[in-house]
């Protein structure tokens, strides 16, 4: 068995707005091919971490090292280079309104690659392929349920092969069934094509159904409070908040 | 990262084969791409093709995407395709594509519509907006009277919050804008009236055109582009947000919850606003008088003597006929807005273009109305 490679490793990470702390002291690593899943009660911080690692915002303090780079405090140039490496699947699906599937996927392909039009069709289609949406290219994001879109915006996000797939809340708004859809969705791609997920969610269903590991945060420790495979922390954890949030499923 | 290359060998047996190396990279295998598709042909159909990867240090799913791109060129020209050599690391990107029968399945692509089905529909989409407008104009006016024999019933602190945005935070732009219309009117008019030697007309010319029509019209065309955009913009994001189900569910009609003051702030504050258009107007005129010989006295004296009292209120009367106009257009086309992101810039668009179209459309009426009675 090869060493499992380190992809991402968050160092000593502080976040804050205004005057009020949101994170401090967050420490993780994740590791190539795997899905790992940020959890914790709504208001504790998770979008605002996930929005840390992808450069949306700096932190206070510390540093976010993508595949050995620090986006934190690397330059114009070196953040884009960073950038492709990873794609971001946003919670609304965030796809272009006026522009039909083929076309979102495409965008990215056509502004970073010198590939002819033909060829990039070629690639977004096959991308929708892999999401199950081929047969969708030419449908608006408005004319598709919310599960197609979220399928499709990760086949946008995946369009220049990045290493690490994001994924702001996947499962929010969708019914059980398209969310399990998802879910199969995601441990296909890691499986198959060993592309990496760091996934925030609330959801039990998704966390069993799809985490190697997970780290759980909370809102008055301002950390992480539980790290692990959910069901060890489910099973081990005394912390109360890990043992409530976990419970609240067991019906 | 190593660049990708490629070698073309014939392997003896009536085929070729392409000997891929290097990186195969989303970012980098576009001049591969090219090439490959070049030579291929140059090569005649219905030749078998081998295409070797063995020496192909790494390869992402773009990488995958142009052995499929051969092996569909390939399959158009009634040729063999082979793919060897591919490392284990990569077999899991091409797995999904081992079958390639959904590509020749072209997605279901949109027909462009027959013209009489265009044409169809457009009628159908005017005709249901006339309606909605007219609907529009029943509830406003029915709430409006509402509110009228109700006066305790609406949102007062809401009107003056309005009145301020529409009028008070006007007042910078109107005053500027007026003070130069003056001020261009009175420099126009002074050229062709010196020609008959009545330079001193020139007072009353400013005023008669800005009191009688410039005035409440750029007022107004300054109302249409801040307010009527303004009240689209904001109702169109309450419709995009739900807020407008939310009070309907509620029981409150959004018409009378948030047009009828909209409205109400707007009618009240126009006439203000057109006052102080016309004072900074006349004192933009008045520069120029002044500064072409005569005294501020002659200039006050003159435009009093050529402004009469009817003139000056049909002018208000105008302008807020016009306020209501914009003010009731930007609230209905920002009820009208649908979903999307450039619905709320397509619904203040609208409400400018409506406003202003109105704006000129009733200056005409109250053209030939005021013709006809005299005045």
């Amino acid at each position: 068995m090869r060493a499992p490679v380190t992809l991402i490793d968050v160092q000593n990470l502080q976040i804050v707005y205004g005057d009020t702390v949101v994170l401090e002291r967050v420490n993780f690593t994740v590791e190539k091919g795997k899905v790992f899943v940020i959890l914790g009660g709504s208001g504790c911080g998770k979008s605002s971490l996930l929005k840390h690692m992808i450069g949306l915002f700096n932190p206070r303090k510390g540093s976010v090292l993508i595949d050995g780079d620090d986006i934190v405090s690397s330059g114009d140039e070196k953040r884009q280079t960073i950038l492709r490496k990873i794609g971001v699947m946003y919670q609304s699906g965030a796809l272009f309104g006026s522009m039909n599937l083929l076309e979102n996927v495409s965008l990215p392909l056509k502004e970073f690659t010198d590939l002819e039009s033909s060829a990039v069709r070629l690639i977004a289609r096959m991308k929708l392929r892999l999401v199950g949406l081929d047969q969708f290219g030419e449908y608006l994001p408005s004319e598709i349920s919310g599960g197609m879109q979220k399928r499709a915006a990760i086949a946008r996000a995946m369009a220049l092969d990045p290493l690490i797939l994001f994924l702001d809340e996947p499962s929010a708004g969708l019914d059980p069934k398209m969310s399990a859809e998802l879910d199969a969705l995601i441990r296909n791609l890691s499986r198959n094509l060993g592309i990496t997920f760091v996934v925030v969610t609330h959801e039990l269903n998704s966390i069993f159904a799809i985490a190697n590991r997970a780290i759980m945060l909370d809102k008055k420790e301002k950390g992480i409070i539980a790290s692990g495979h959910p069901r060890v922390m489910r099973d081990e954890s005394d912390h109360p908040v890990v043992r409530s949030f976990f419970h609240s499923s067991k019906r | 990262m190593q660049e990708a290359t490629l070698e073309i060998e014939s392997d003896g047996d009536s085929g070729f084969v392409f000997r891929f190396s290097g990186d195969l990279r989303a970012d980098s295998v576009a001049d591969i791409w090219r090439e490959s598709l070049r030579k291929l042909e140059r090569i005649n159909a219905g030749t078998p093709i081998k295409v070797d990867v063995e020496k192909v240090k790494y390869c992402d799913g773009s990488g995958i995407c142009l052995f499929v791109e051969l092996e569909l060129q390939q399959q158009k020209r009634g040729g063999t395709f082979e793919l060897v050599g591919l490392d284990d690391k990569f077999k899991k990107l091409r797995g999904p594509f081992e079958d390639l029968s959904w590509v020749r399945s072209q997605p279901p692509g949109r027909k462009p519509e027959a013209f009489p089905v265009a044409l169809g529909k457009e009628t159908a989409r005017l005709w249901h907006e006339l309606i909605s407008m007219i609907k529009f104009v029943g509830e406003l006016t029915a709430s409006t009277g509402w509110t009228l024999m109700n006066p305790g019933r609406i949102r007062w602190s809401e009107v003056l919050l309005m009145a301020k945005n529409v009028g008070a935070n006007a007042l910078p732009i109107v005053g500027l804008i007026s003070f130069l219309i003056g001020l261009i009117v009175a420099f126009q008019a002074v050229r062709p009236l010196e020609n008959f030697g009545a330079k001193e007309y020139v007072a009353e010319l400013t005023a008669m055109s800005l009191v009688k029509e410039l005035g409440p019209l750029i007022t107004a065309i300054l109302l249409a582009g801040r307010t009527g955009a303004a009240f689209a913009a904001e109702i169109g994001t309450m419709k995009i947000n739900e807020e407008i189900n939310a009070l309907t569910t509620m029981g409150l009609q959004p018409i009378r919850f948030l047009v009828v003051t909209r409205v109400v702030a707007t009618v009240l504050i126009m006439p203000i606003l057109t006052m102080f258009s016309l004072v900074f107007g006349l004192i933009g005129g008045g520069a120029v008088y002044v500064s072409i010989g005569f005294s501020y006295l002659l200039y006050f004296s003159q435009i009093t003597m050529a402004i009469s009292l009817t003139d000056y209120l049909g002018g208000l009367l105008k302008a807020t006929v016009f306020g209501l106009l914009v003010a009731a257009v930007g609230c209905f086309r920002g009820l009208q807005t649908q979903s999307g992101a450039s619905a709320v810039g397509l619904s203040t668009t609208r409400a400018v273009v409506s406003g202003i179209t109105l704006i000129v459309i009733s200056d005409g009426v109250f053209s030939v109305t005021f013709h006809i009675l005299g005045l």
